[in-house]
C-alpha cells in the first residue's frame, strides 16, 4: 500500500478569470492507491487532473507528488502519465509506435522499442497487432493501447480522464475489471476521473466526490455509499429516498426527525455532522430503496417504520422496484430482491416498511444532486 | 468495386436532376475550358509557324523544331546551346522553388498559431486582416511594391533615415522586389490549407506527446507536420505552380536584365506572333512544373487522395 508514489493536493484553488473551477481542494492520495474523483460533468474533475499532470498551474495551493512540490515543473518533467478523455492516440503512427512514443522521445533504438512494444502488447492481449494503425482497432482495443502507451513511460502515477466513457455498457464493465487488474499488477498510483458512480465504487480504494469545484467527501466506496457526508453525495451516489424535516431530538449519534410527510423517523447522524446537527435544525435523512423491508406490524419498529400505498411496481430482473406513496403524499421507492417468489405486492396494497437504524443517515439540509 | 457505389451514393444524395447537371457542368469545365485549349496548345507546339496561306498545305506537318529551339537556339546546330533561354528556364524554376520554401517557412508558425488558438474572436479578426489586402487587384499590389521598393521608396528612405545605408539599394535590379512580390502574391494560398489542416489537429495529441516528454521540435516533427502534410503539400503545389507561371509580378517587379520564363512565352505569342513556338515553351514549363510537383510528392510520400481532404 505504501510502496507507490503518493499525491497530495494542499488547499488547491484553480480559477479561470472570475470563475472558480476548483475551490480549496485538499486530498491525500496514498501511493499505490486506485483513487477516483467522482462528480457530475463540469464539476472540475478534469481541471484537477490537469493540475496534477502539469498542464495547468494552480491559482493557489500546492500539488505534491511523492512529497515533492510540483510548482513550475512541466508536464514532460513529472512522473505522471495522462490518459485523455478521447485517448488522443496518434492516428498516423502504428500501434507499436504509439505505445513506445515515450521511448522514442528518449532516443531508444527501434529494436529496443519493438521489444518493449511486444511485451506491452502481450499485457493488453493485443499480440501481433503492433503494425496496425489505431483507426483499425475497436474501441476497447484503442482503450488498451492508450493504457499501454501511458504505462510504457513507466510513470509513478497514472491519470485517467473518464477513459471508459466512449465505450458501450458491456465493454465498460469488462474494462473496469481489467483496469483494476492492471493497476494491481503494476502497483502504481491510479487517479481516475468519472461521472459514473458505478465505476468509482467498483474500482477504487478511495473516492472523492465533487460538486461545483468543491470536494464534498473523501472515503472508501463503502463509507461514501453508506455514510454520505452531504445531501449531494447521498443523492448523487446510488439511489436514495430523501426525507426532509426538522430535528426533534438528538441522542448521542442518533437523531429523531419530524419529517414533513412521513411522521417521526429515527436515523444515525452522519459522522461529518455529529455535534453540528442540533435540535430544531432543518435536516434531511436518507434511506436507500434496498434498505427497506416489509413487516406485518409496525409496533416493534417504532420510529423506524412507515406505512405507504403501492402506486406502481417494476420488474428489473434481479429485483422489483416498488413505488409507494405515504399517507402524507411522500413518494418512496423500495427495492425487493427477486428470490423467485410470485409477485410480492400489488398496486393499491397498504404496506408497512421498516429499516434498520444503521441504514438511515441524517444530516443538515442542503442541495441535492439534480437528476 | 467502390466505383459504382460511389456513383449510386452521389445520385442518391444529389438527386438525378441536380446530379446530372453538376456532372455536365464539371464536364464542360474540364473539357471545354481546360482540356481543349491545352490540347490545341499541344497541337500548336508541334507545328511550323507558317503564313496563313500555307496552313493546312503540304508544308504543314508535325515537327519537334519548336522544342529543339529551346535547347539549341535558332541555329538548331547541335553543340551550341540556347543558353539564354535555358538559363531563364532554370532560374524561373529555382526561384519559384525558393519562393515556395520561403512562404512555407513564413506561414508555418503563423498557421500553427492560428490553427491551435481556435475559437477566439481575436484570431478570426487576424485572419480577416490577412485577407483584406487580397481585395486589391494583383497588378495594383505589384505596383505598390514597386513604389515601396523604389530608390526614393519608403524602405530606402527609412533605411537611409536610420543611417543603415547611405546609397539607396536598387531592390528592383537585385530582384529583391520580385521575390518579395511573388512571395507575397501567393502567401495566403500557403497559409490557408495549412491553417485548415492544423486546425483539425486534436489539441490533446499535442498535450499527450508533451506529457510523454516530447520536445517542441519532436512534437512538430512527429505530430503536427505529418498531420498537416496534405495541407502543406497543397499549399506548396499552388504557390510553386502560380509563382512559376506568374506574369504580372515579373513584368512589373523584375529587373531589366532578368527575365521570367513566362515573359519569354509572352514574347513569342505577342511580340514575335509565333504561337507555335510560344506553345512549345508553355508546354515545357507546364510539364516541368507538374513533374517537379509529382517528384516532391513522391519523395515526401503525399497521396493525391489526401490533398482533397
Ligand atoms: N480553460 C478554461 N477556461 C475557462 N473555463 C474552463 C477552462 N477549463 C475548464 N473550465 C470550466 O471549469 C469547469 C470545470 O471543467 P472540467 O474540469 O473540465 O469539468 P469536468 O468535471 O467535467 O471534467 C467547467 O465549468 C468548465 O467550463
Ligand atoms: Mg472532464
Amino acid at each position: 500500500m505504501t510502496d507507490g508514489v503518493g499525491v497530495e493536493l494542499e488547499n488547491l484553488w484553480i480559477r479561470f478569470g472570475e470563475f472558480v473551477a476548483v475551490r480549496d481542494a485538499s486530498v491525500n492520495i496514498n501511493g499505490g492507491d486506485f483513487f477516483s474523483f467522482l462528480g457530475p460533468s463540469g464539476c472540475g474533475k478534469t481541471t484537477i487532473l490537469r493540475a496534477v499532470s502539469g498542464f495547468l498551474q494552480p491559482s493557489e495551493g500546492r500539488v505534491l507528488i511523492g512529497g515533492r512540490d510540483m510548482a513550475g515543473i512541466g508536464p514532460n518533467k513529472r512522473p505522471t502519465a495522462l490518459i485523455f478523455q478521447n485517448l488522443a492516440l496518434f492516428p498516423l503512427m502504428k500501434v507499436w509506435e504509439n505505445i513506445t512514443f515515450s521511448m522514442e522521445v528518449r532516443g531508444a533504438s527501434a529494436s529496443e522499442r519493438r521489444r518493449r512494444a511486444d511485451e506491452l502488447l502481450e499485457m493488453i492481449a493485443l499480440e501481433g497487432q503492433g503494425n496496425k494503425l489505431p483507426g483499425e482497432l475497436s474501441g476497447g482495443q484503442k482503450q488498451r493501447v492508450a493504457i499501454a502507451r501511458a504505462l510504457c513511460a513507466e510513470p509513478d502515477v497514472l491519470l485517467l480522464d473518464e477513459p471508459l466513457s466512449a465505450l458501450d455498457l458491456k465493454l465498460r464493465q469488462h474494462m473496469r475489471t481489467e483496469l483494476r487488474a492492471i493497476q494491481q499488477r503494476v502497483g502504481i498510483t491510479f487517479i481516475y476521473i468519472t461521472h459514473d458512480q458505478g465505476e468509482a465504487l467498483t474500482m477504487s480504494d478511495n473516492v472523492a466526490v465533487m460538486r461545483a469545484g468543491v470536494i464534498e467527501q473523501i472515503g472508501t466506496g463503502h463509507a461514501i455509499y453508506d455514510l454520505p457526508a452531504t445531501p449531494f453525495v447521498a443523492s448523487f451516489v446510488g439511489e436514495n429516498n430523501v426525507f426532509r424535516g426538522k430535528v426533534l431530538e438528538v441522542k448521542g449519534d442518533e437523531a429523531l426527525i419530524r419529517t414533513n410527510r412521513s411522521g417521526d423517523l429515527l436515523a444515525q447522524i452522519t459522522p461529518a455532522a455529529r455535534g453540528v446537527l442540533k435540535v430544531g435544525d432543518d435536516a434531511m435523512m436518507f434511506v436507500r430503496p434496498e434498505a427497506f423491508s416489509l413487516v406485518d406490524d409496525a409496533g416493534a419498529h417504532a420510529g423506524k417504520s412507515l406505512t405507504a400505498r403501492v402506486v406502481n411496481e417494476e420488474f428489473e430482473g434481479n429485483s422489483y422496484s416498488v413505488f409507494l406513496e405515504s399517507e402524507g403524499g411522500k413518494r418512496i421507492k423500495m427495492s425487493l430482491p427477486n428470490v423467485g417468489q410470485e409477485r410480492v405486492v400489488s398496486t393499491g396494497d397498504d404496506l408497512i416498511l421498516k429499516y434498520e437504524l444503521r441504514n438511515a443517515v441524517a444530516m443538515p439540509a442542503g442541495e441535492l444532486a439534480s437528476e | 468495386m467502390a466505383r459504382p457505389r460511389l456513383f449510386a451514393e452521389y445520385f442518391r444524395t444529389n438527386g438525378r436532376f441536380l446530379g446530372i447537371t453538376m456532372m455536365l457542368l464539371v464536364g464542360f469545365w474540364i473539357i471545354v475550358l481546360i482540356l481543349l485549349p491545352q490540347l490545341s496548345m499541344l497541337d500548336f507546339s508541334f507545328r511550323y509557324n507558317l503564313p496563313p496561306a500555307e496552313q493546312g498545305g503540304p508544308k504543314d506537318v508535325y515537327t519537334l523544331d519548336n522544342y529543339r529551339h529551346l535547347i539549341y537556339g535558332a541555329g538548331g546546330g547541335e553543340g551550341s546551346y540556347n543558353t539564354v533561354d535555358l538559363m531563364v528556364f532554370g532560374r524561373t524554376i529555382l526561384a519559384a522553388m525558393a519562393v515556395t520554401v520561403a512562404d512555407l517557412i513564413l506561414c508555418y508558425p503563423l498557421a500553427y498559431y492560428l490553427g491551435q488558438s481556435r475559437g477566439s474572436g481575436f484570431v478570426r479578426l487576424l485572419v480577416v486582416l490577412l485577407i483584406i489586402p487580397y481585395w486589391i487587384n494583383e497588378i495594383l499590389r505589384a505596383f505598390a511594391f514597386r513604389i515601396i521598393f523604389a530608390d526614393g521608396g519608403i524602405i530606402n528612405a527609412a533605411m537611409m533615415g536610420l543611417g543603415l545605408i547611405d546609397q539607396p539599394i536598387d531592390f528592383i535590379r537585385a530582384d529583391i522586389a520580385l521575390y518579395t512580390g511573388l512571395g507575397y502574391a501567393y502567401i495566403l494560398l500557403m497559409l490557408f490549407p495549412m491553417y485548415n489542416a492544423i486546425e483539425s489537429l486534436d489539441r490533446n495529441q499535442i498535450e499527450a506527446a508533451r506529457d510523454m516528454g516530447a520536445s517542441w521540435v519532436h512534437i512538430h516533427r512527429r505530430i503536427v507536420i505529418p498531420h498537416a502534410k496534405p495541407g502543406i503539400s497543397s499549399g506548396m503545389t499552388m504557390v510553386f505552380m502560380l509563382s512559376a507561371g506568374a506574369l504580372a509580378a515579373p513584368q512589373i517587379l523584375g529587373g531589366p536584365s532578368s527575365l521570367w520564363f513566362t515573359q519569354l512565352v509572352y514574347q513569342w505569342f505577342n511580340n514575335s506572333l509565333n504561337w507555335q513556338q510560344g506553345s512549345a515553351y508553355a508546354i515545357v514549363l507546364l510539364m516541368a512544373s507538374i513533374a517537379i510537383v509529382l517528384t516532391f510528392m513522391k519523395i515526401f510520400r503525399v497521396n493525391m487522395g489526401d490533398i482533397g481532404k
